[in-house]
């Protein structure tokens, strides 16, 4: 059974959830951000578990970056 | 003492003189693994069969070197498995080292089902397999193999295949009734038919010695990532027989190829690797970039397509030669049959969809292994050094590690031979999906399921403690009589009767009615290449009847 990819409101708290995200990059340079985002997709990708979530996250992900 | 190839007389048959036209029933281009053993298995289904190699030798060099339980299983019914897992390197547990860090990030251990005949996987070196298959060829008196002979053109005509071929003392021509072109990546053949080869070319250059040393070394395979002789780049390491070990070693792209396989070049990387102090000798050096392609079709008419001819992928995973027995194991009895004319050309189709699909599974497999070991970009490289490290501590991210995933049979679950279930099954095999292999005993012996099942269509009937009625001993011998035979084995638990009319399996360990997810009364059909066809909870004859029509390509043609 394969879950919706949601894309409404999701969370109670979504200026917190952004400052985790944001937290996470404190006084990090750039080349460690982008290790750390790159654990940080590793570990939700795999708590997520459902990978055609994730394909449809991808996508959208990507479209909407060359949408300018 | 490097290995150096026996070099075979080159053959000059008389056609060559006389002029005339040789018949016989099979061509195969290539006296590779796959060609080799394409020519045992169809001579063992009692088809003659001439094997045209331009070489006078053996490769040289180890080459292909991991031979996975399938291809062994294949090896085992042409009858050469046994001198494979004697010579060859037994391992089961791989380890992924990164950067200097001597403990491993991740190591998987291939868990081999036990009370299986054969091994998860074995090494050994290329020649080794060519030569037990040869010494099996040679026995063979329908089997012509000729060195030093080269098909020079491959003209289809009607029911007929003409091959031009080409010999040191002048050229001759073969009529045969078929042809399969096992002559390797750069297959010649492939080109006479214009049969497009598509698919993409890698950049990365890897480098391969062989070395021979003495040095205590588990048998495991041992995968670095970025170490530091080799930095930024991978390296594998696998155990061979007669102290030969395989190290291949990424190089990049901006190399020359002739000066980095000099044995003066090769050295420094070694010493790197293993210590100033290691005495070593070289077996074989070579360098390669990989592609991974496949024909557009597989079966044309009346030649075909097997091995490196038909598909290339990547060396990570041990899919090449592995792939290509499971082509020959698809396509000979197929074609024995057909010939025979106890199925429908139709039935030929189906080697080109099972083994198209088969290409396609490896392909997807091995692009993504390259995807992993050689990232193509910048944030590709930094999401896997973070899986890497993630791995240390973490294991769900052991799973993203992609070093090779190691050569499994694909099962054709969607194949137009399949007869799908209609009865409620818990596990066991599903049609479609090779036969799993179980200890049973036979009048008292010991023995091995699968070497029960092959060559023809054979059924398992799992009878209760009590046997089974005459009504049902009726109807299972007439099967096995018929024009298109089924010959059904009884699988009894221990203690039940001997059966007088019917083969019995004494399943002593529970472990053939386990894997198989039966209960008494369950029937399972296998196809001469001991996949599963169909399967029942209870035993009809007409279900059987339907299912033969099926595997063999009849009931297609009429769709």
């Amino acid at each position: 059974m394969t879950e919706r990819l949601i894309l409404e409101p999701n969370t109670d708290d979504p200026d917190g959830v952004y400052q985790f995200i944001i937290d996470m990059h404190k006084d990090l340079s750039e080349e460690e951000s982008h290790a750390a985002n790159a654990r940080l997709i590793l570990i939700m990708a795999n708590h997520i578990g459902d990978e055609n979530i994730i394909a449809k996250a991808a996508a959208i992900a990507r479209k909407n970056t060359l949408k300018k | 003492m490097p290995y150096i190839p026996p070099e075979y007389n080159s053959v000059v048959p008389d056609c060559v003189s006389t002029g005339t036209i040789e018949k016989t029933k099979v061509v195969v281009v290539g006296a590779g693994p796959v060609g080799l053993a394409m020519a045992l298995d169809l001579s063992l289904h009692g088809m003659d069969v001439i094997v045209l190699n331009r070489e006078t030798r053996l490769s040289d060099g180890s080459r292909a070197i991991c031979y996975a339980k399938r291809p062994l299983e294949i090896m085992d019914r042409l009858g050469f498995a046994g001198e494979m897992v004697a010579k060859g390197v037994n391992w089961n547990v791989g380890r992924v080292f990164f950067k200097d860090d001597p403990e491993p990030v991740y190591s998987f251990d291939l868990l081999p089902l036990k009370d299986q005949k054969q091994p998860a996987m074995v090494n050994l070196q290329q020649y080794y397999n060519e030569e037990f298959n040869i010494t099996a060829l040679t026995a063979r008196e329908n089997v012509d193999l000729r060195w030093g002979n080269e098909a020079l053109d491959v003209r289809p005509e009607g029911e007929k295949v003409f091959v031009g071929v080409g010999t040191s003392h002048g050229n001759y021509t073969i009529e045969a009734d078929w042809l399969v072109a096992c002559d390797g990546a750069h297959s010649p053949v492939r080109s006479m038919m214009g049969m497009g080869f598509e698919g993409e070319t890698f950049q990365d250059n890897f480098l391969i010695a062989d070395v021979k040393f003495k040095k205590e070394h588990p048998s495991e395979r041992h995968f670095w990532f970025d170490p530091p002789f080799n930095p930024g780049q991978s390296v594998l390491l696998h155990k061979q027989p007669d102290d030969v070990w395989r190290i291949d070693f990424q190089v990049g792209c901006d190399i020359d190829r002739d000066e980095i396989v000099k044995p003066e070049n090769v050295t420094p990387r070694i010493k790197a690797m293993l210590g100033d102090d290691v005495e070593f000798e070289y077996e074989w050096i070579s360098i390669y970039t990989f592609n991974c392609r496949r024909v557009d079709q597989m079966a044309l008419g009346r030649v075909f397509f097997a091995g490196d001819s038909a598909h290339l992928v990547s060396p990570f995973g041990a899919r090449g030669a592995n792939t290509g027995f499971q082509d020959i194991d698809n396509l000979a009895w197929k074609l024995s049959m057909v010939d025979t004319g106890l199925a429908p050309p139709n039935l030929l189709q189906s080697y080109n969809e099972e083994r198209l699909l088969a290409a396609d599974i490896n392909i997807l497999n091995s692009t993504r292994s390259t995807d992993f070991i050689t990232p193509k970009s910048k944030v590709s490289g930094i999401f896997r050094d973070a899986v890497l490290e993630l791995s240390r501590d973490y294991a769900f991210a052991r799973a993203f590690i992609n070093s090779g995933r190691l050569s499994t049979p694909v099962p054709y679950p969607d194949s137009s031979l399949n007869t799908p279930d209609s009865d409620q099954w818990k596990g066991g095999v599903v049609p479609g999906t090779n036969a799993v292999d179980a200890p049973i005993r036979i009048k008292g012996q010991d023995a091995w399921l699968l070497d029960q099942l092959g060559w023809g269509f054979k059924g398992l009937y799992f009878a209760g403690p009590e046997g089974i009625d005459d009504e049902l001993h009726q109807e299972l011998v007439k099967l096995a009589e018929a024009d298109l035979p089924v010959e059904t084995l009884l699988v009894v638990p221990i203690g039940a009767e001997e059966d007088n009319l019917l083969p019995v399996l004494v399943d002593h360990k529970g472990l053939v009615q386990k894997r198989y997810g039966a209960a008494t009364g369950s029937y399972y059909l296998f196809r001469p290449d001991q996949y599963v066809a169909a399967r029942w909870q209870k035993f009809r004859p007409e279900d059987i009847l339907n299912a033969l029509s099926r595997a063999t390509g009849k009931s297609g043609e009429s769709e």
